[in-house]
């Protein structure tokens, strides 16, 4: 697969490196000079000085054939561009865009620039997992799809400890599809009783997080 | 009608006092709290007694464009000294708020054509110096 990415920073050399190390052609953009000099060094031709956001840049490495354009520098709007030229204007049918401020994420939607990753998110989700109190962990987000897995764990005196799953009165468009107890993980059957200490693992649309906490983690209220 | 502009440069600056002289409604957004002295600078009153507005804020943050007033306008000028800026801010005034002109500053011809071709309304200082430093070269008279 040719791949065009766009910054190297940290990220973007790193991704470059282990993407060619799985055998894929490469090819860096990154416009600081004496940045693009540091990697030369080692990515030698697989790097390329100049500016990603300007036409000429992104068809001198052969935008037109990439399979997948990753635009990773540090400036959001840099970003946005480089992955709305490259799907709106050379019609690459992949791209990968970093956001670097959360609060921008909306604007990558609104100009078609999905998916976007946001590492301040993605460790905000982390301490949502670390940080029981929370209740609930956002396991995967299938935006385009409309569905989102979660994990939450089942406190003593929650509603749901101690029923039978068909019991457990969850809102039109979740399922329980996996508990997890004393490290193994099974799918549960409409008899199986939820015991408090079980991680549950929900299948649900977006939106009823909720409902399905007063359920399985209502005493878990900051503050209790 | 009620113009925003976002950037107080040269050129933002410029346009906004001569909208604001014709009688328009304008309201101007810059991170710089300098900016807005340039503005001021030359005229009798202060822009505000002028009855302009001014707004300290980073155009692509969503406060600050609702604070200038982009849900209200009728022309968002993106006129920041940046074009990715610019082209950023320009989509969202017209996406987003549904403002129903939208002028860019673009100073990257090739972007700013592909971008017009796109629906946006731009304009290229750097295209129009191309075309006067050709004009003030003339034509090549052959054999001289």
């Amino acid at each position: 697969m040719y791949v065009v990415i766009a910054g190297g920073g940290k990220v973007g050399w790193n991704l470059a490196r282990e993407l060619i190390g799985k055998g894929n052609e490469v090819t860096l953009l990154e416009d600081r000079r004496s940045r693009y000099l540091t990697i030369e060094q080692e990515l030698e031709h697989a790097v390329q000085y100049g500016d990603a956001t300007e036409l000429w840049v992104l068809e001198r490495a052969g935008i037109q054939r990439a399979d997948l354009v990753i635009a990773v520098t540090g400036d959001d709007e840099d970003n946005m561009l480089i992955c709305q030229m490259a799907k709106q204007k050379y019609l690459c049918e992949r791209i990968i865009a970093r956001v670097n401020n959360p609060r921008n994420r909306q604007w990558f939607e609104l100009l078609g620039v999905q998916p976007c990753v946001s590492a301040t998110d993605l460790i905000l989700r982390l301490i949502e997992h670390e940080v029981p109190s929370y209740g609930l962990v956002h396991l995967l987000d299938l935006r385009d799809e409309q569905l989102e897995i979660i994990e939450v764990e089942v406190v003593p005196t929650a509603p749901a400890a101690g029923k039978m799953v068909q019991e457990v009165p969850l809102p039109e468009g979740s399922l329980i599809i996996s508990v997890l107890r004393g490290g193994t993980g099974f799918v549960p059957k409409a008899d199986t009783v939820i015991e408090a200490g079980d991680e549950v693992l929900l299948v649900l649309d977006p939106g009823l997080e909720e409902a399905i906490t007063e359920q399985f983690a209502a005493a878990t209220h900051p503050g209790d | 009608m009620f113009v925003v502009i976002a950037g107080a440069g040269r050129v933002g600056s410029a346009v906004a006092r001569s909208a604001l002289a014709s009688g328009h409604e304008v309201s101007v957004l810059d991170e710089d709290p300098l900016s807005h002295e340039r503005l001021d600078a030359g005229q009798p009153t202060s822009w505000e007694d002028a009855g302009g507005r001014f707004t300290v804020g980073t155009a692509i943050e969503i406060e600050a464009l609702v604070e200038a007033g982009i849900a209200e306008a009728d022309l968002f000028i993106a006129s920041t000294h940046g074009d990715n800026t610019n082209l950023v801010i320009a989509q969202i005034a017209q996406k987003r708020f549904n403002v129903p002109r939208v002028i860019t500053r673009v100073m990257d011809p090739a972007r700013a054509t592909w971008y017009a071709e796109q629906g946006l309304e731009t304009i290229s200082p750097t295209k129009v110096a191309i075309e006067m430093f050709k004009e003030a070269l003339g034509p090549v008279e052959r054999g001289i």
